[in-house]
């Protein structure tokens, strides 16, 4: 692991003293009405979609999900998604909208290099984190509970 | 209808709006890339899966709690724990994707249309 | 010292028969078309593609363009041109190897970053005043989707930007320097040193940046015996506005007081106000579609006589900065002078 390297004593107070503060208040506020709206809007139509015969609420919650992605895709594709996001930061980062963007976004860059070498390969170059961290972290919590006898 | 969901979709607004606020505070005080953020949220999510309580906050907030990135997390061990109930130690290997298929396929999918059709911008 | 056209000081060379800029073009895209220096460019892009297959293919066409603008304004052809120094920001800086493949001059890649068009008028003018060019086109150019891809996240990725960071621009300019008479003259050159005071904020280029201006323009001024006051102008290229508020303050700290309306900096001028661009412009496209276009023009109308582009390049890479690594940055100086 390489260490670090820290701005040098001297310069650390001068390029503090200039560096434009992120929004904090402000960036922290929208993302919490945005993705809050985001998720109450999905919740509408998720209690909607269950009113549905047939329909579990668990189904209602997947249809929801993947309309939710494909959304996010055509967004991208549109090219607004990065327009929002740079308002609304974590509101649309954080909900499954961020992820589906993360792989449109890499799949249609990539396009350029072709479909194999391209997108394929590079597809999951931003998402491939969540998935590598997820399934790692999801198989040692369930080794841990089928050891502890607690499954 | 929406007379009888409001107290739901309220809890959806809050819950969702919590972790989003969460992801945010990452991003501007601990200043992480969105990796690293999106990384952090979904072994969260895995570990509050493996003590069972984000079950019960998706029972009670419902999209508020499935649709944000750390449910990834949680789907995943659910798949996982599913299996192992059922199939033991092997369990564990073949049923951890369940939950989560959805979402990559859709995502997986979706992505590879939107490069058909368009070419990206500025 | 050396033929009698040169006065080495330091890591500066004073012209006792300086090299002329015989003439120069800017061209740039839509964004920079919008922007208050949209009327100095010699050509603007309708969109950032322009019917390309890509935005690499964009970039290097924008490069022979300008290229071939710059050597049609100097009323000259493409063979008059001894050599070829031409740099972009993309890996093993293909855009100027195809515009050099195109051109099919004696060609020399550069990579300074943003700095390169002003590395290119640095070794232009001594080549000339060494005797062994007549004639050289120097160039630079960046895009901003090339740029984006490269070194931060695909164009459509949603990611959140701070504040201080800055905006690549989608532009190039070219210049035609020679031996011959003309009215702008290169006057005296400052090869800048590698300054890297553990900045790793990849998001805060214009702070990595600025030490290296400071020292720059601090050889500068003494190993050539002006004071600041002695340029109309001093421009730096593309520290944005969080890298010239530092870049003030590090000289003054110096004992050089620039006057705030004698320094400028290229990118707060590329896209005057405009929120969208963050702290500024960046690029090689930036201080070469400034100097090449704006400048160049302000100096052939008298508007300016004296001026000092100290252009300034962060020297990463993304595996440096993914690796924890510092951002070591340069800035190169040229005087250009009516005489």
């Amino acid at each position: 692991m390489v260490k670090k390297p820290k701005v040098a004593s001297w310069y650390d107070p001068i390029i503090k003293a200039h560096g434009t503060p992120r929004p904090l208040l402000r960036n922290c506020l929208v993302a919490f009405i945005f993705g809050g709206a985001l998720c109450a809007v999905a919740e509408y139509f998720q209690l909607l979609i269950s009113l549905i015969p047939g329909i579990s609420d668990k189904d209602a919650s997947s249809i929801v999900m993947v309309i939710v992605i494909a959304l996010a895709a055509l967004l991208t594709g549109l090219g607004v998604f990065d327009k929002i996001a740079q308002q609304v930061g974590a509101g649309l980062a954080v909900p499954i909208t961020g992820f589906a963007n993360s792989i449109t976004s890499s799949t249609l860059e990539f396009k350029s290099e072709g479909y194999v070498l391209g997108s394929g390969c590079n597809g999951f170059k931003l998402a491939g984190a969540v998935i590598f961290f997820g399934i790692g972290s999801a198989v040692v919590v369930a080794l841990i509970e089928l050891i502890l006898g607690i499954v | 209808m929406i007379g009888e969901w409001w107290i739901d979709i309220l809890k959806a607004f809050l819950v969702g709006g919590c972790f989003c606020l969460i992801g945010q505070l990452l991003f501007d005080v601990a200043k992480l890339t969105p990796a690293h953020t999106m990384s952090i949220l979904v072994t969260a999510g895995s570990i509050l899966g493996g003590f069972g309580v984000y079950t019960k906050l998706a029972d009670w907030a419902g999209a508020g709690a499935t649709l944000p990135i750390i449910s990834f997390g949680n789907m995943l061990v659910i798949g996982a724990l599913e299996g192992a109930r059922n199939n033991g130690f092997w369990g564990i290997w073949t049923g951890i994707l369940g939950g989560v298929s959805a979402g990559i396929a859709a995502s997986v999918f979706f992505a590879f249309v939107v490069a058909l059709i368009f070419k990206p911008k500025t | 010292m050396m033929n009698g056209n040169i006065v080495r000081q330091g890591q500066s060379w004073i012209f006792t028969v300086p090299p002329t800029l015989i003439a120069a073009a800017a061209i740039g895209g839509p964004k920079e078309g919008k922007g208050p220096l949209g009327a100095d460019f010699d050509y603007l892009f309708a969109d950032n593609r322009d019917g390309q297959e890509s935005f690499e293919q964009m970039e290097q066409k924008m490069l022979q363009i300008v290229c071939e603008m710059a050597i049609a304004k100097a009323g000259c052809v493409v063979d008059d041109m001894d050599f070829f120094l031409c740099g972009d920001l993309l890996n093993q800086i293909t855009s100027s190897g195809f515009t050099a493949r195109a051109l099919s001059r004696p060609y020399f890649g550069l990579f300074a970053a943003c700095a390169t068009a002003i590395e290119g008028v640095i070794l232009g003018s001594l080549l000339i005043a060494s005797g062994a060019a007549n004639k050289i086109m120097c160039a630079a150019g960046s895009h901003t989707c090339t740029a984006e891809r490269q070194f931060r996240y695909p164009n459509e990725y949603g990611c959140q930007k701070p504040p201080q960071s800055q905006y690549t621009t989608t532009a190039a300019g070219a210049a035609v320097i020679g031996s011959e008479e003309g009215t702008i003259k290169i006057t005296a050159v400052t090869t800048g040193r590698v300054v890297d005071l553990g900045v790793t904020d990849s998001f805060n280029m214009g702070g990595a940046m600025a030490p290296a201006f400071a020292d720059t323009i601090t050889a500068h001024l003494l190993q050539r015996g002006v004071s600041a006051d002695y340029y109309d102008l001093i421009l730096s290229g593309d520290l944005g506005r969080v890298g010239r508020d530092i870049a003030l303050d590090l000289l003054y700290r110096r004992g050089i007081v620039l006057n705030e309306h004698r320094y400028v900096d290229c990118g707060c001028l590329i896209y005057g106000d405009d929120k969208s661009v963050f702290a500024g412009g960046s690029g090689c496209g930036c201080v070469a579609s400034v100097s090449f276009g704006h400048i160049y023009r302000r100096l052939m109308s008298g508007e300016l006589n004296r001026v000092l582009i100290a252009a300034t390049g962060a020297l990463l890479s993304p595996t440096s900065s993914q690796q924890k690594q510092s951002i070591p940055g340069i800035s190169h100086a040229v005087a250009l002078e009516r005489i």
